[in-house]
């Protein structure tokens, strides 16, 4: 059972984390602020998190990564709207937001998953396609959506969501400042990474359970599962549900970080970075464990935001820390993609 | 006849694979315009045979083989079917192999398309349109020669599968220049009528020249059509035979072999003897599993018995368990102890008492990403509820009843593993079967269907296999219903032996009948054998 320490930990970990080591480097050459750098790196890792543990029970009840994950956003973004409307500020903002979002995913997940079941094999494709229709109606709905609060509605025309909706005054920043503290110049955002380790321990209790190892059975191969009788369409409907309200969660939590509501468009590209995190981190479109989530989402997102100094310092026009943090992403997936091909024969 | 140059000649051929020796020393003469039959159980080696004959790729790249071939006298080399079919050797595969987005016509002239030429000089024919008028007339002749009626037009994938076997027929005949050809159980998916129009075809072909070697199992077949007969057993020819001066006994004796007997005795161990109360019902029992049909199976099984299913791939004993366990479409009637069983779910059968043993182990019997431990539990804990704690409202693992489980089995059966949270799929064979039948006594049936546990495992742990199963029936009275290919194997454990034949029960034997009347059962003929 002897790996060699590579194998163990795996050469695309290994790769990122030099080119990790490299950027870091440059931002010491260019003489940047290591501490602000650093803060945000754990800032970004902790509004992530969730997003990223969203791709855990998908993958784990044999539906691959899901690409859904614009689906459960929107259903976030409505629950968070709803706590905006009625004015609710502080945690309670917050809580009021993930609650009224669970039954909005869960409807979702459920129409979401039984299409899924339908489309076995296809999901990855399937999901994209279904995000990119949801994204579109909802662009519609948004604008119909009779919210009254001025916070919500566009200024001059008083009906419809506007494009982005400012936390400000209501809970921004919440979890990112109460109870934070600065070590050597870099700012811990206590409450943000216990949302994001607790969020992890309820998953990973999850795994533990009856349902979660009868899930990863389902996952793992559907003809042993239909062996012991276990029902394989069953299990991945309770999967893509956990993982739409997830997501939901998730972009709850993503956003009281950032301090804005994204609408319309926005959902779209939620899948992605999600999806490097994990594959990133070690999982693959069949297995995942929660250790790939936290560390595929640290690498990812370090590498994204240590990135974007260094390349707006190297070449200042132009938005090409944008340009190479799409690059990396849809690289990694890609990469990903290629391996989890690759190894059946 | 002596004379006469005969049509294909093998000489002496001998094929390993990796030092696994699959063929010695086969012989066999091919005469000019005739029908030779070439017969053998399941792994004797015929298939390695029309490998070597047809060039195949795999035999090359596992070492090719000793001996050669003859045609019409002359040594040939064969390298590739293309080569093969150079020569005038043709075959037609068990599995079809049609386009099915092409018509009946199209088909049969695939790859060798007429073409319209074009202008003047030499062009590639790769770069010409396709003279359909004149393809329809060139399949029209090659059906004429088989006598078949067939409509040129017609969709390949509209016909059914006897017409689709005639097409593949005709698309070999077809070939310039044909000498031999070889048919691989063309019969295997037909109806007796229909396997009797092709047996008339394949006679008219006889008297236009052709040689045919035909590879069947139906022994009636054999006697009715060909002219002679040879019979390979464990890779080595185990007899040949005129079909007018034999039998069908004499040939199922051959096929089957004597050998077994003495293994039987010796292994046989008796703990008295099981009831006659029926414990097991099926009445009109079907199961539509691809390629293992049970058509309708009407049996009975004894309670503490040891039931063994024979007979010959494809003819549906694989079904019954699968069939039962709900993997695929089943109905009939299905009676335990009394009571209906309702089909379709694994897990209500699993919860009547059922323990389940597939023969694929790798696809069905196994998470082979997962531990020893989860494998062994999960069906238990799903049926029954075992290896759970309740925590608040929620159902969580009971990892240390579930490891103690785990470590109990692995020193009964002595499963090989560095502990039981390794993962399933790293074992060996024989002990990726030995977590299957854990698996399946976790569950603690009453009646354990096992299917083919021995297939592709070492003797050792073969041998601990059938000793764990007769210990179970001995001692915990368990009945078992022990499906396998091996007729050895079933009459070393079995108290009854029924032998299924096209998705029927053909007979029940008792394990130490004469081979004969095995061999006879297993080829489809009719022999009813009373007060077993």
């Amino acid at each position: 059972m002897k790996q060699s320490l590579i194998a163990r930990v795996g050469l695309p970990r290994i790769i990122i984390f030099a080119f990790l080591l490299l950027l870091l480097a440059l931002c010491v050459l260019t003489k940047q602020d290591l501490g602000a750098i650093t803060g945000d790196v754990i800032v970004r890792f902790g509004m992530n998190g969730i997003l990223a543990l969203s791709m855990f029970p998908s993958i784990l009840c044999g539906a691959g990564l899901n690409f859904g994950v614009p689906i459960g956003v929107i259903a976030g973004l409505v629950g968070g709207l709803l706590s905006v409307e009625f004015g609710m500020t502080g945690f309670g903002g917050v809580a009021a937001a993930c609650l009224f979002s669970v039954p909005i995913a869960v409807a979702f997940g459920y129409l979401y998953g039984k299409l899924l079941n339908t489309v076995k094999g296809n999901e990855i494709v399937v999901g994209n396609y279904i995000s990119y229709a949801a994204v579109s109606l909802m662009c519609i709905f948004w604008l119909l959506m009779p919210f009254t609060n001025p916070a919500i509605t566009w200024p001059i025309r008083g009906t419809g969501v506007r494009t982005t909706v400012t936390l400000e005054g209501f809970y921004d920043g919440l979890l990112n400042d109460t109870l934070s503290f600065t070590v050597l110049g870099v700012k811990i955002p206590t409450l943000l990474l216990a949302a994001f380790a607790l969020a992890c321990v309820l998953i990973w209790l999850f795994s533990r359970s009856k349902t979660g190892l009868l899930m990863k059975a389902a996952g793992e191969n559907p003809m042993y599962a239909a062996a012991a009788g276990i029902s394989v369409d069953a299990m991945r409907l309770k999967g893509i549900i956990l993982s739409t309200l997830l997501a939901a969660v998730g972009i709850v939590i993503y956003s009281q970080s950032y301090g804005f509501y994204q609408l319309y468009n926005a959902p779209l590209n939620m899948a992605f970075a999600p999806v490097a995190a994990v594959l990133l981190g070690g999982a693959t479109t069949r297995t995942v464990k929660i250790r790939h989530v936290i560390i595929g989402t640290f690498l990812f997102q370090a590498i994204i935001t240590v990135a974007m100094p260094v390349a707006n310092q190297l070449a200042p026009d132009g938005g090409l820390a944008e340009v190479a943090r799409i690059i990396v992403s849809n690289g990694i997936i890609l990469y990903a993609l290629m391996q989890s091909g690759g190894e059946r024969k | 006849m002596e004379s006469e140059q005969p049509r294909l000649s093998l000489r002496h051929i001998s094929k390993s694979y990796s030092g696994n020796r699959v063929l010695s020393d086969v012989s066999l003469d091919v005469r000019a315009g005739e029908i030779h039959a070439l017969l053998g159980e399941n792994g004797a080696g015929k298939s390695t045979l029309m490998k070597i004959l047809m060039g195949m790729d795999e035999i090359r790249q596992s070492g090719g083989f000793e001996g050669e071939i003859l045609l019409d006298g002359e040594p040939v080399q064969i390298d590739s079917p293309k080569r093969a079919h150079e020569l005038g050797v043709c075959m037609v595969h068990q599995e079809l192999m049609l386009v099915n987005g092409f018509t009946v016509a199209e088909n049969i002239r695939v790859g060798r398309e007429p073409v319209k030429r074009i202008g003047r000089g030499e062009r590639d024919a790769a770069c010409l349109p396709i003279d359909f008028s004149r393809l329809r007339e060139q399949a029209k002749t090659a059906l004429e020669r088989l006598h078949v009626e067939l409509d040129g037009d017609m969709p390949i994938a509209e016909l059914p599968v006897t017409q689709m076997q005639f097409v593949e027929i005709a698309r070999e005949v077809d070939r310039p220049g044909i000498r031999l050809l070889i048919l691989d159980e063309p019969t295997a998916v037909l109806n007796d009528e229909e396997a009797e129009c092709l047996l008339d075809r394949m006679a008219r072909l006889k008297q236009s020249g052709l040689s045919i070697l035909f590879i069947t199992h139906r022994l009636g077949e054999v006697l009715r059509c060909c002219d002679r007969i040879t019979v390979l057993r464990d890779g080595a020819v185990a007899g040949r035979a005129e079909s007018g001066k034999t039998s069908a006994a004499a040939i199922a004796e051959m096929m089957i072999g004597k050998r077994l007997l003495a293994i039987h005795t010796s292994e046989r161990i008796s703990f008295g003897e099981p009831t006659e109360e029926p414990v097991l019902q099926l009445n009109g029992f079907w199961a539509d599993l691809p390629g293992e049909r049970v058509e309708r199976l009407d049996l009975e099984v004894r309670r503490g018995e040891i039931l063994g299913l024979g007979g010959l791939s494809g003819q549906g004993k694989i079904g019954f368990a699968n069939g039962l366990m709900g993997l695929c479409p089943s109905g009939g009637v299905v009676i335990l102890d009394g009571r209906e069983l309702s089909l379709g779910d694994a897990g209500s059968v699993l919860r009547a008492g059922f323990g389940f043993v597939s023969e694929d182990r790798r696809r069905v019997g196994l998470l082979s990403g997962s531990s020893i431990e989860e494998n062994i539990a999960i069906p238990a804990m799903l049926n029954f509820g075992r290896f759970l704690r309740r925590v608040g409202p929620v159902q969580m693992i009971d990892r240390r009843a579930m490891r103690a489980n785990a470590l109990e089995f692995i020193h009964a059966l002595d499963i090989r593993c560095t502990g039981p949270d390794q993962p399933a799929g790293m074992l060996s064979g024989g002990n990726q079967q030995k977590v299957c039948v854990a698996q399946a006594l976790t569950l603690r049936p009453r009646i354990l269907l096992v299917s083919e546990p021995t297939r592709g495992i070492d003797i050792g742990a073969k041998h601990l296999l059938l000793n764990v199963l007769l210990r179970l029936n001995r001692e915990q009275g368990i009945t078992i219903v022990f499906t396998s290919s091996e007729l050895q194997e079933l009459r070393s454990v079995c108290d009854r032996i029924a032998i299924i034949s096209r998705g029927r029960v053909a007979g029940i034997l008792p394990p130490d009948a004469p081979e004969a009347e095995f061999g006879l059962m297993m080829s489809g003929l009719d022999v009813k054998r009373s007060g077993v």
